[in-house]
């Protein structure tokens, strides 16, 4: 019962949350909406079960994503104000567009059932007394490793190609360039020299050294205590 | 088994998956509230797969339920570093104005 009474809560607060984040007039609102409808999409995880989904749901969606979220939203300095023309003109369509899908998708569930063997054949059957992290850890390192190892290798790509479009080179920025210093030619060349000949010998002639100033004369006759 | 019952969760994932389509029509001009709405629209796909997996006792939907996660936090991160740039070359973000590919 009381379970019964926390989904409804929590359906409802996602459900409200979710509508806050598409018609919200400040995209900082949106986002922060998204991270209410984050936590609670997590609660209904735990209500199902699922204690390490949820758990990683708060993690990378509220703490990596919806982070990421505000900070571009807070970085851009766009108005806002102006992405919101024809919003009434958009609505109505989003609503039809929206409600059709909605209809489409109560018909499918309501006509729909498990079939009589499903239950002979799942792949990965819970197991009783063991709990869902342990469970998962079982099935996701041996049979679904590929998925694990493809998980990873998405989440590569991603870090690379966000490092590669934002890196930005700076044209003030003074870095080494090593192939233009190796590639040059002219400027500098190789001289063979005369063992233990001077500068002068060799015609490299060096500016004269200006002499060093002459040293101050201590006067003697004055100011001495005598 | 689920507390519940499998109904009100794909209730709840129908209208979750509304919102964002609704979210995408309505906020036809700002990429980041459009990035937002399918980021909803992946948590009803996951929340479906939940439900599924809850009600039925296999672990794969759970399983499928992580690689949902991870695209959307790989689509996520590269779609604001493609908003990022868009906004440093041409100081809008404007939908409408994304014709630069245009034949």
């Amino acid at each position: 019962m009381i379970v019964t009474v926390a989904f409804y809560v929590f359906a409802a607060i996602l459900i409200a949350s979710a509508f806050m984040v598409v018609t919200s007039r400040n995209p900082v609102h949106s986002v922060l909406f998204l991270i209410l409808a984050f936590f609670n999409a997590a609660a209904l995880f735990l209500i199902a079960g699922a204690e390490f989904l949820a758990m990683i749901l708060v993690i990378v969606y509220v703490g990596a994503v919806a982070v990421l979220f505000l900070f571009v939203v807070m970085m851009l300095d766009v108005d806002f104000s102006a992405l919101r023309e024809g919003f009434q003109r958009h609505a109505s369509i989003g609503a039809v567009v929206g409600g059709i899908l909605f209809l489409e998708l109560l018909f499918a569930f309501s006509t729909w059932h498990f079939a009589e063997d499903a239950a002979g054949l799942r792949l990965n059957p819970t197991p009783a007394g063991v709990d869902n992290t342990r469970a998962i850890g079982r099935i996701l390192y041996t049979d679904h490793v590929w998925l694990f190892q493809l998980s990873g290798l998405i989440l590569l790509v991603a870090m690379i190609g966000a490092i590669v479009l934002t890196l930005r080179g700076r044209p003030t920025s003074k870095r080494q360039d090593i192939a233009a210093q190796v590639a040059r030619s002219g400027s500098v060349n190789l001289r063979q020299v005369p063992n233990r000949a001077g500068l002068g010998e060799i015609g490299i002639e060096r500016p004269p050294v200006a002499a060093p100033p002459a040293a101050k004369r201590i006067e003697q006759n004055g100011g001495g205590h005598h | 088994m689920l507390a519940v019952g499998l109904a009100h969760y794909l209730t709840v994932g129908a209208i979750l998956f509304m919102l964002g389509i609704f979210g995408i029509f309505l906020n036809r001009k700002n990429v980041i509230v459009i990035l937002m709405s399918v980021e909803l629209i992946l948590l009803s796909v996951t929340l479906n797969l939940v439900a599924f997996s809850s009600q039925l006792g296999d672990l794969t939907g759970q399983v499928f339920a992580m690689l949902i996660l991870t695209v959307a936090a790989a689509e996520a991160a590269i779609g604001l570093a493609i908003v990022v740039v868009y906004f440093r070359n041409r100081g809008t973000i404007e939908v409408e104005d994304l014709s630069t590919l245009k034949g």
